[in-house]
């Protein structure tokens, strides 16, 4: 018998790689709207610096929500259609089962992040990190993948049929274009203004613009860290105890 | 002696107010098939749920392989295999990987020749290299069957293993189970078909919203329900008035313009039937002689059809 969790995650990664639509969704989707922002509209706005290096970081974030949907609809899927029954029986370990969904899709965040990474120094990209802030970074984005996916599976496991999965996942897709991801929150009307400042996805891309540019505020990553914390934990615990209840 | 590979006593099961399973009591002899036989919404998928520690039961006691489900679930689920309602086949995987997941997964040594060994036994090996998504419905049943039986499993649970099937698939599924007996296994099948507990059962318990309405052999089943009859149907309620006039121990249905009249179905009965409508020039629309079926027990005993029945 091998280790069910390597099993699992291997199962997993098969399917991103002979799903183009997830793989579409996941890595290319984040690209194409980073070219329509920037290299499209980008002279359009003025936020005081190059628009690249202003919108980099919210297309990270970007990268990392885009990716959930087919999570979402991967993990409803293996319930309605009785998989995770057929593992449940087998005695595969819960944690197996919903981990492998976890780090295949925080996989599948870190080729997509690397695209845009790659796609914004074509466009310009002119960050002034130090290597120990590319590291922070890359750690936020992990983090983040982590805390939304966990809440994606628990939503996964939550809903009803693989569409109405998909479905619940767009809040988190639509999220980041309400923060400070494209503009800058004071920019924006009232209203959407004071939810784009106080929303979790705010201090994460602020924190992630600190750090890219060499100048990370301590209230910003904490409040960022705090956030992607609190998102994984509920996520977790939602996941774990809808995954014992549903058969 | 034989032992029990199934016992169930007084299992109730609710999910909020709604009593799903509302007392059942059973016991199923190792190396035998048990079918429940239930239209749908039954029950029946619960009864599967909780025998396979899926679900847990609100009260009552549950013992598979010897072991106590709510107890013991570990032991229970290494002795057992379930083939779930939907085939449970993950589509984005070749057959051949399906397979070799369950042997991952399972305690069993890992050897290349238990997925070939089913592959070939259940006539995918041409198949094995292509994804489930492609394959219909009756191999990915078979499919589904192979995986749950990776692990060996001395009890097998088949929740309605052949709805969705085209008859010919269905006999198919039909030959296999009937080879897993032969190996020795405990068959609980659940199936809303009513020939297919014929066929395979040694035992069918029949479960109506939440309750066993009847337990028996299906002979036992079957002789709880009249014989053999003849039945006609006429154009007119005149019509049906005389010919329950002039064929004794006949029974009358007036809004079916039916009527049922006891006979061995031989031809020289029916015959003398046949002449004395001819002697009162009686013509009928519809002719058929019937033989009981599973059919006939359960409108029977569930009562959702009791026009025929009720007036025996």
């Amino acid at each position: 018998m091998k280790n069910p969790s390597i099993v699992m995650l291997r199962r997993n990664l098969k399917h991103i790689a002979r799903n183009p639509t997830s793989v579409f969704n996941a890595v290319l989707m984040p690209v194409v709207v980073m070219l329509m922002f920037v290299y499209m509209l980008g002279d359009a706005f003025s936020v005081g610096v190059p628009y690249v290096d202003y919108a980099t970081p919210g297309m990270l974030l970007l990268a990392v929500c885009y990716g959930l949907g087919a999570v979402a609809t991967a993990v409803n899927s293996d319930m309605t259609k009785g998989i995770i029954n057929r593992f449940k029986v087998m005695d595969v370990p819960r944690g197996a089962v919903l981990t492998g969904h976890v780090i295949a899709s925080v996989m599948t965040n870190l080729i997509a992040i690397a695209a845009i990474i790659g796609v914004a120094f074509a466009l310009g990209f002119n960050p002034s990190a130090s290597f120990a802030q590319w590291l922070a970074v890359i750690g936020l984005v992990v983090l983040l993948g982590l805390a939304t996916g966990w809440l994606t599976v628990a939503l996964g496991l939550f809903a009803k049929t693989p569409e109405t999965a998909g479905l619940a996942s767009v809040p988190l897709v639509m999220l980041p274009f309400f923060s400070s991801a494209i503009v800058p929150a004071d920019k924006m009307g009232p209203g959407v203004k004071q939810f784009a400042q106080y929303q979790p996805f705010t201090p994460i891309i602020e924190s992630l613009r600190g750090l890219l540019n060499g100048s990370p505020q301590t209230g910003d990553l904490i409040a960022a860290f705090a956030w992607c914390l609190g998102i994984a934990v509920v996520g977790y615990l939602w996941a774990t105890s809808t995954f014992k209840k549903r058969a | 002696m034989t032992t029990s590979a199934i016992a169930v006593t007084g299992l109730r099961k609710a999910f909020g107010d709604k009593t799903v399973l509302d007392g059942i009591d059973l016991d199923v002899p190792a190396g035998t098939v048990f079918s429940l036989l239930g239209p749908n919404g039954a029950g029946k998928t619960t009864t599967v749920n909780v025998l396979t520690t899926l679900t847990k039961a609100d009260s009552g006691t549950v013992r598979v392989a010897g072991h106590d489900v709510a107890t013991e679930a570990k032991a229970v689920r290494s002795a057992i295999g379930v083939t779930g309602q939907f085939a449970a086949v993950d589509e984005l995987l070749t057959g051949r990987e399906n397979l070799q997941l369950m042997v991952d997964l399972s305690p069993v040594t890992d050897d290349k020749r238990i997925v070939d060994n089913l592959l070939q036994r259940f006539d995918l090996a041409e198949a094995a290299d292509k994804a489930a998504a492609t394959y219909s419905g009756g191999m990915r049943r078979k499919l589904d069957l192979a995986m749950t039986l990776v692990g060996d499993p001395k009890i097998i649970f088949l929740d309605e293993p052949t709805t969705g099937l085209d008859p010919r698939s269905r006999r198919t599924m039909w030959t296999i189970i009937r080879e897993l007996l032969a190996d020795g296994v405990t068959i609980f099948l659940t199936t809303q078909y009513l020939d297919e507990a014929d066929q395979l059962a040694d035992q069918i318990a029949v479960l109506d919203k939440g309750r066993l309405v009847a337990q028996g052999t299906p002979e036992e089943l079957k002789r709880q329900i009249p014989g053999t009859h003849v039945r006609f149907r006429f154009g007119s309620v005149e019509d049906l008035d005389t010919a329950a006039r002039i064929l004794p121990d006949s029974t009358r249905d007036d809004d079916a313009l039916t009527l049922r009249v006891p006979s061995d179905g031989g031809t020289q009965s029916v015959r003398t039937l046949l002449d004395r409508l001819a002697e009162y020039s009686l013509d009928a629309d519809e002719f058929s002689v019937n033989t009981p079926d599973l059919d006939d027990v359960f409108l029977a005993l569930t009562g959702h059809d009791t026009a025929e029945v009720v007036a025996k």
